[in-house]
């Protein structure tokens, strides 16, 4: 019997706003206990909500960033259920009427060809608090400073087919999500968390087998494990006559399994209904306008122009484009004047040499793109070499920590004493020194020996530290023969 | 859309077949239910219900539901950080807690 | 000296001079120690609170501050958040919560320079009609301490009815501020839903719930309504309005109607003849006094009741799960697990009929029933609605009795909670509507008060309140004092 698997991914965004969804605390991560847990994300008598519009921007923008149905009409609704990190005893989400609607993304799994995954919908809902429980011995830990931050749920069609494919589409979410701004996909702090439903069928059958849903998934490398392992013991079970039961499960990355939640839910009956303290969301169409204004150009459409427009070769133009920072700073080093090749090359070289040496981000870089562009520029008009381009990067870099040094382009190659020679006079004569220094080997390369262009262009560089235009060399050396 | 809640069977029906389920109710709603008052809730519960299914008998066709007196959109707020919550204060109150922590059984996952 | 009645004549005797804040508020707390004992009207009195307030108040009239409210005693209904006082919503569920924060109403108030005396009891979360489902005992009614006063407000109503404070807020989801002003023979107002912020008022049903103000005449609760109403952010369903009577009614008080209203009288509302015939003496003066009546028809108003219930209780099962035990409130001893902390907490926390509106909330929202009952309770909320609409193009108020029955026996309906749900007969179309809605004395049965009520169309408090304060020109009823405890 031969099966299919059938994916499908509830990603959980943390909003990178300021303050919460409905409240005026504050989202940043790693306060003390409870220190960022005001009245309203306690729970207290009488509190109220009132919505954060950045977070409605941010949907949006998510929204337009996948081609998605924009719904003007949205409606919060109270899903009830207990929990002790969940200080209401309902979290306010989006149910029937959520924000966004059907949309899609192309995803590029390592072993496979680019694909379409569908996304039915996102909703903006609230996050919970956090439960801790071996903090204590006999209790849990809660810490309601989580309990508020505005979160959007995007939920896949079960559209992939192999856990490749889903690490595939939880990457390609989380790049999106940090490209246009609505979060620092940083998921060892929890900025993006994942919920996997998975089944299996018979190869051709077209009737979905029954899915299980395993919980909070936090890496794309335990997504794939989890799900290839939950996949093979769904298959093990349906092999030896068993069945399915559709259940929550934790995975487990020590163990690599996913073992069955013990139910910290008696019934799923939510009593989903619309939360009478807060208004039908209702946006305009000039909003979206707005909104879809701020969207940056985004990476597909990015790397198709690097490749039809600036003619770069498909793997560097996926490279660059593939991250915002790196994507903003190699347009804005074209736009200064540099040409797209040498920019792509020396950003994916020299720069990216030293931001990995330095641990440093390319958005907090020291050279900034301007004077990339001018320094690519005196390369392409000969005033540097490259290897003299690569002292002046070094001196650059340096500059660019020290605010008082002097880091204009040109003012460094003079002070650096960097600029080739390419005075044709002050060349030749040089080279007529030398060849009158050096008759024998003038001979030898006069009589077809070419290893001494070599000996007779190192010769230069020595007498010029370096500086001689090596073309200018050659051509006038050869000029001479 | 996804159906992201289970769909009802016949466990999670409020109602048995000698009327309402009172301890499912309770269950959901987490209420102990003291055994001596669990039949006079179910009587009250019943006599609550024959009142609200008297609704039943108008004619709704076509209405659409209210839920809100006025019309009116959600207002929005600006993202702004404007608490500044001191732990200490709100839990001056708390049954149990500890390190600023609230404190609860443990709860086995 | 003995307190004036109204806080009308207090704000002059102390623009007068003729008495300090501070001597007032003594004098208030004197006489509250002394008789509510028989009424058990207040949960909680903040002496030393209130004295501080009152000396502040004192200390700005000296510099030259002329506010009208400055230093005028008032009560809030316990449902009210008031920091670093104990706010209990009448429950054993918060018996021990201090509240952290202040509600808008309670800061709007303390800003306009009034003195907040204490807290007073209520029915439970507010759920009730009797004031007999407080955990803090019954409330009596001072026409007659065997009967009830009313509920839920009822701490409030009897507090202002019997002559311990001159004004108190309320708050009014099916009927809990008009059905007890009209047992205890005060004036009470439910404004438009919106008009006053819902911000730290303890949450009942979220879109049925107002706070408004309960006094012994209209020119006294319009006082109150002026300084309680207003836009507040931190409530996302509070309105913006803009109107000028409310800044008006503060400073010069409420004026005489502009011209002869016509008042409907809808067939519904008068189909049991024993509750006509106090409306017919009002009817009878207000005609005297150039206003014409029509009958109209409101034709949902018996599905009101059943779907008030429906919505209320399914909004109140998901307000109050909140009380858990977790982070304040009534915690259970040694609970052995979560669940059972949850369990045990809210069983010991939360009275009968508290429990009973959770059971029937969490029913109607269940899976399954969502459509038939919810869904179509709101159905119906919109039908109820558009007979208003469509009443009010054709009058401009409209005149009903408050309650089918003036105060019944502390015990008599106690053991049924569907009766006891029909009190609000009256009242719960105008919650279920939003519409605002005043009840004032006009008359008495068997020697017990009877209220009638007044509806206006959305935010024209002005209009009632006009018509209201007029009939208190020319009729005593309101300045009527229960004998038995005076």
């Amino acid at each position: 019997m031969s099966w299919e698997a059938v994916i499908g991914l509830e990603i959980h965004v943390q909003l990178a706003t300021r303050s919460k969804i409905f409240s005026g605390a504050s989202i940043a991560y790693g306060a003390a206990p409870n220190a960022q847990a005001c009245n309203i994300d306690l729970g207290l008598p009488g509190v109220l909500p009132v919505l954060n519009e950045r977070a409605v921007e941010m949907a949006v923008r998510f929204g337009l960033a996948i081609g998605a149905q924009i719904n003007l009409h949205s409606i919060f609704d109270r899903k009830n259920y207990f929990y002790a990190d969940l200080p209401k005893g309902y979290q306010i989400s989006q149910f029937e009427t959520p924000i966004v609607g059907q949309g899609s993304i192309t995803i590029t799994p390592e072993s496979g060809s680019p694909r379409t995954v569908g996304i039915t919908r996102a909703h903006l809902e609230e996050d919970a608090g956090k439960s801790i429980h071996d903090l204590y011995s006999g209790q849990t830990a809660i810490d309601l400073n989580r309990a508020g931050t505005p979160l959007l749920e995007i939920v896949s069609e079960p559209d992939m087919r192999t856990a490749q494919e889903a690490s595939a589409y939880f990457r390609q979410i989380h790049t999106l999500a940090r490209y246009i701004g609505i979060c620092d996909g940083n998921l060892a702090e929890g900025s993006m968390r994942c919920d996997a439903n998975v089944s299996v069928r018979p190869t051709g059958q077209a009737e979905f087998g029954e899915r299980t849903e395993i919980k909070n998934i936090n890496s794309f490398r335990f997504v794939e494990q989890a799900i290839e392992h939950e996949i093979a013991r769904q298959i093990d079970v349906l092999e030896s006559g068993g069945t399915i039961h559709r259940e929550t499960r934790l995975y487990d990355p020590d163990k690599d399994e996913t073992r069955s939640m013990r139910s910290k839910e008696l019934s799923n009956d939510y009593r989903y209904f619309p939360d009478p303290d807060l208004m039908p969301l209702n946006i305009s169409e000039e909003f979206v306008s707005r909104v879809r204004d701020t969207l940056p150009e985004l990476p597909d459409a990015r790397c198709r122009r690097y490749c039809d427009d600036l003619g770069l070769p498909a793997g560097d133009a996926e490279y660059i484009s593939s991250d915002i920072d790196r994507a903003n700073y190699f347009d804005q080093t074209v736009s200064a004047g540099a040409s797209a090749k040498q920019a792509a090359n020396w950003m994916m070289g020299e720069l990216s040499a030293y931001l990995n040496r330095h641990g440093t981000n390319i958005a907090d870089s020291p050279v900034t793109p301007s004077q990339m562009a001018q320094l690519i520029q005196r390369i392409d008009d000969a005033t540097l070499s490259s290897k003299t381009a690569k002292t002046l990067f070094d001196a650059l870099w340096e500059a660019g920590a020290d605010n008082s040094a002097v880091t204009e382009v040109d003012a460094l190659i003079d002070s650096l004493n960097l600029a080739q020679v390419s005075d044709d006079g002050a060349l030749t004569q040089i080279i007529d020194d030398l060849i009158t220094a050096n008759p024998k080997q003038f001979e030898e390369l006069r009589g077809g020996k070419n290893k001494m262009l070599g000996f007779f262009v190192g010769q230069v560089m020595k007498a010029t530290q370096g500086k001689a235009n090596p073309q200018q060399v050659n051509e006038i050396i050869r000029s001479k023969l | 859309m996804t159906d992201n809640t289970i769909k009802p069977s016949d466990e999670d029906s409020p109602e048995s077949s000698d009327g309402i389920d009172v301890a499912h109710l309770s269950a959901l709603a987490r209420l102990a239910l003291n055994p001596e008052t669990t039949s006079a809730v179910a009587a009250d519960l019943q006599s609550i219900v024959a009142l609200i299914d008297s609704m039943q008998s108008v004619d709704t066709q076509g209405i659409e539901p209210l839920s809100h007196p006025f019309d009116g959109s959600a207002r929005l707020r600006a993202d702004e950080i404007t608490e500044n919550p001191d732990p200490e204060h709100f839990q001056r109150s708390a049954p149990a807690t500890s390190d600023q922590y609230y404190l609860v059984p443990r709860v086995v996952e | 000296m003995k307190y004036v009645s109204s806080l009308r004549e207090m704000s002059q005797a102390l623009a007068d001079g003729e008495v300090s804040s501070a001597e007032l508020t003594q004098d208030h707390l004197a006489r509250i120690k002394e008789v509510d004992p028989q009424l058990n009207s207040f949960i909680t009195l903040t002496e030393e609170e209130a004295m501080a307030q009152a000396s502040a108040a004192d200390a700005l009239r000296s510099q030259g501050d002329r506010r009208p409210t400055l230093g005028l005693p008032i009560a809030h209904k316990d449902i009210f958040c008031t920091k670093g006082i104990l706010t209990t919503a009448g429950s054993k569920m918060l018996g021990n919560f201090v509240a952290p924060y202040d509600a808008t109403v309670v800061t709007k108030m303390a800003d306009a320079g009034m003195v907040s005396i204490g807290k007073t009891n209520m029915d439970e979360f507010a759920m009730g009609s009797s004031n007999e489902n407080s955990y803090f005992g019954p409330v009596a009614n001072p026409w007659d301490t065997d009967r009830v006063p009313g509920g839920s407000s009822g701490g409030s109503a009897a507090a202002v009815a019997g002559g311990l404070v001159a004004g108190a807020t309320g708050t009014d989801t099916g009927g809990s501020i008009r059905q007890p002003a009209a047992l205890c023979g005060i004036t009470g107002l439910k404004p438009t839903y919106g008009r006053v912020s819902r911000f730290g008022m303890i949450a009942f049903a979220s879109s049925l719930d107002h706070a408004g103000p309960m006094a012994r005449s209209a020119e006294d609760a319009a006082l109150m309504l002026s300084v309680m109403a207003g836009f507040d952010p931190r409530d996302s369903t509070s309105a913006k309005r803009d109107d000028a009577w409310l800044a008006d009614m503060l400073h010069s008080g409420i004026a005489e109607p502009e011209r002869p209203m016509v008042i409907g009288l809808p067939d519904q509302y008068y189909e049991n003849s024993s509750n006509q015939e106090s409306v017919t003496a009002a009817r009878q003066e207000l005609e005297k006094l150039g206003h014409t009546f029509k009958r109209v028809s409101l034709p949902h108003t018996d599905a009101a009741t059943p779907v008030y219930y429906v919505l209320a209780s399914a909004e109140a099962s998901t307000n109050l799960s909140r009380y858990d035990g977790v982070r304040y409130g009534h915690r259970c001893e040694n609970p052995t697990s979560l669940q059972d902390l949850y369990e045990r907490s809210r069983e010991e926390g939360f009275g009968d009929e508290v429990k009973l509106r959770i059971l029937t909330g969490t029913y109607t929202l269940s899976v399954g029933y969502f459509d038939a009952y919810y869904l179509k309770a709101q159905k119906i909320r919109r039908l109820i609605t558009q007979d208003f609409d469509n009443a009010f193009a054709e009058v401009d108020l409209l005149l009903t009795p408050t309650s089918p029955t003036p105060a019944f026996r502390k015990g008599q309906l106690t053991d049924d909670p569907v009766a006891m749900y029909q009190q609000d007969l009256y009242t719960v179309p105008t919650s279920l509507a939003g519409l605002p809605a005043m009840s004032l004395p006009c008359g008495f049965s068997q020697g017990m008060p009877m209220g009638m009520q007044l509806i206006a169309p959305a935010f024209r408090e002005d209009l009632a309140l006009g018509l209201a304060a007029q009939f208190q020109r020319h009729t005593d009823w309101h300045l009527k004092r229960p004998g038995e405890i005076n």
